[in-house]
């Protein structure tokens, strides 16, 4: 009987419909406007590298390779000698976008700060090319992104 | 001129009906209903299905070959890429067998931190589940609604290790680092309120007709073929066999937290699903539990040797320098010897058997997959059930390409 009710009444298309009901007028809206809204990440988030420099302007990197030697997709690629003034620093520091896994050992790795994964998400690109990072490239992030990523550094200190 | 030369047909008359082969069918792998990339070769009696021929190992990517060459560090982010639905589970079972090796023990927090996030993946993993087998069977609206709860979930992901997915969150002697001050609170309000959400879901589900016409005594294992065919998870509990690794051997803080296994009895696809849907609220439970009992304290391990030792203490510190650089570059070494750490991950009994030469990088490591066990018994269940009876079977099954190719 009980059955025989349900079957007639349709009551499951009843109880979707209803909820249907709720979930559009007394829910509030989750989907946001991606482009142009978006949605919260944290301090610890894994995005597109970057190198920082110092507050002077000296890159930081000092050629430890210790972020080449971590990575385990082997997406990174230095090459150091000494620069005129004495100081050990890259000639050549590649990522290549294509390879990295982005699980952020290269930032764990670091003993200055350097090389860190950034909040930027949105760096597609139309060709492959583009994704082989060079030196020029990670310092230009670097240099883009200094406020949010310093910001970012701060905030996760106390759990680093 | 006719385009086509006239042929003389030769007036054979047929004599007796010929038995012809059962057509064979290509399902997949780009079938939107193949979970992935499940290549199945269907030999069809008309609709009836003869035989179902899974075609594995277009996602392979070697990745057990590819952790002998990685140090135990590197290889650990591999584990969250098997399967990519519920990733930290993954990384406990090869975090607990490197442990094994090593002999060393995680601290209390570390210990229900992994504990509080694998109980997440399991609820990430079934709203998952639950939500595209009902796509599968003709239910468009779970998976719109399960997907902004499930995201919320993978936010908790995000802020606790910095990535919705690859979480590379878990590490030999705990977890990489503690979590964010307001994380655990906004986890138990999560907690919370997500069972309202189950509800919703379960009204739209559990006693539909049509999804009910779909799984109910389709692709029926009984108990004794669930335990021959090395069913675990809850496709062996589905079949009523209580067997649960988290109870019946508990690793980490399982032993101290009050939860319930739930069976299913008849072990048809909506035993299973029933299943999966009661564990997401024993699964809250031991949140809500891992959360009120959380210690303060270290989350990983003090030993240098092994894990990286802080920050502030590594720029301060020659000793603590000279250990940061060791592990970072050679990594530690781990003692000869071999041993076996499963998991009861959200799809069964996931394990690692690891192999140690003493050197810094495994010389084996065997991953199991439960998914694998399942999938080879798609044949037997879905054997002279409709074609798409084999789509609910296949939802049912819960199988994740990533791990199964490995």
């Amino acid at each position: 009987m009980d059955n025989f009710a349900r079957a007639f009444f349709l009551t499951e298309i009843v109880k979707g419909f209803l909820l249907t009901l709720k979930y559009m007028f007394f829910v509030p809206r989750v989907t946001i406007n991606y482009p142009h809204e978006k949605g919260p990440i944290s301090p610890r988030f894994r995005g597109e590298h970057a190198l920082r420099r110092y507050p002077n302007g000296e890159e930081r990197c000092i050629a430890c390779k210790l972020c080449e030697a971590i990575c385990p997709a082997l997406a990174i690629t230095i090459e150091a000698e000494p620069r005129d003034d004495g100081s050990r620093r890259t000639t050549r520091y590649d990522i290549d976008m294509t390879k990295c896994i982005y699980c952020g050992l290269c930032q764990e790795a670091c003993p200055v700060d350097a090389i860190v994964e950034g909040p930027n998400f949105e760096f597609a690109t139309e060709t492959r090319e583009e994704l082989f990072y060079n030196k020029e490239k990670l310092l230009e992030n670097g240099d883009r992104w200094e406020a949010q990523i310093a910001a970012n550094l701060i905030a996760n200190a106390p759990y680093r | 001129m006719p385009l086509r030369k006239k042929v003389d047909t030769p007036d054979i008359a047929i004599q007796e009906e010929t038995q012809i082969k059962p057509y064979t069918m290509n399902f997949g792998p780009q079938h939107p209903a193949a979970h992935g990339v499940l290549r199945l070769v269907l030999e069809m009696e008309g609709e009836i299905v003869e035989r179902a021929d899974p075609h594995i190992g277009l996602l392979h990517r070697g990745t057990e070959k590819l952790i002998e060459y990685k140090t135990y560090t590197q290889a650990l982010p591999y584990f969250d890429r098997l399967d990519y639905v519920a990733p930290m589970n993954q990384e406990h079972a090869f975090a607990l067998a490197t442990e094994n090796l090593l002999g060393i023990t995680v601290p209390p927090r570390g210990q229900y931190i992994r504990v509080l996030f694998c109980e997440l993946g399991r609820i990430l993993n079934h709203i998952l589940n639950i939500t595209t087998f009902a796509l599968d069977v003709g239910a468009l609206t779970p998976a719109l609604w399960g997907f902004e709860e499930r995201e919320k979930g993978m936010e908790f992901y995000e802020r606790v290790c910095g990535a919705r997915l690859h979480a590379n969150y878990f590490r030999t002697g705990g977890v990489a680092q503690d979590m964010p001050a307001g994380l655990a609170e906004d986890m138990y309000e999560w907690c919370e309120e997500l069972p309202k959400f189950l509800q919703d879901l379960e009204s739209l589900l559990t006693n539909n007709r049509i999804f009910k016409q779909r799984t109910v005594d389709i692709g029926i294992v009984s108990a004794e073929e669930a335990q021959d065919w090395g069913f675990s998870g809850p496709m062996l509990r589905g079949s009523g066999i209580v067997w649960d690794l988290r109870k019946s051997q508990p690793y980490e803080v399982y032993e101290k937290m009050d939860f319930d296994i739930p069976i299913g009895k008849t072990g048809d696809c909506y035993a299973r699903y029933l299943v999966r849907m009661a564990e997401m609220y024993e699964s809250i439970k031991i949140m809500k539990q891992a959360i009120e009992q959380m210690p303060e304290g270290y989350v990983k391990s003090n030993d240098y040797k092994v894990s990286p030792p802080p920050r502030a203490e590594m720029k301060n510190s020659m000793e603590a320098l000279i250990h940061h650089f060791k592990l970072f570059t050679e990594g530690y070494h781990v003692p000869a010897g071999e041993t076996y750490a499963a998991v009861e991950a959200p799809k069964g009994e996931f394990g690692v058997y690891l192999v140690s030469d003493g050197s810094n990088k495994p010389y084996r490591c065997r991953i199991r997959a439960p998914g694998f066990a399942h999938l080879q018994a798609l044949d037997f269940m879905s054997k002279g059930h409709q074609l798409a009876d084999t789509v609910s079977i296949i939802g049912s099954l819960d199988i994740v390409f990533g791990e199964i190719d490995r």
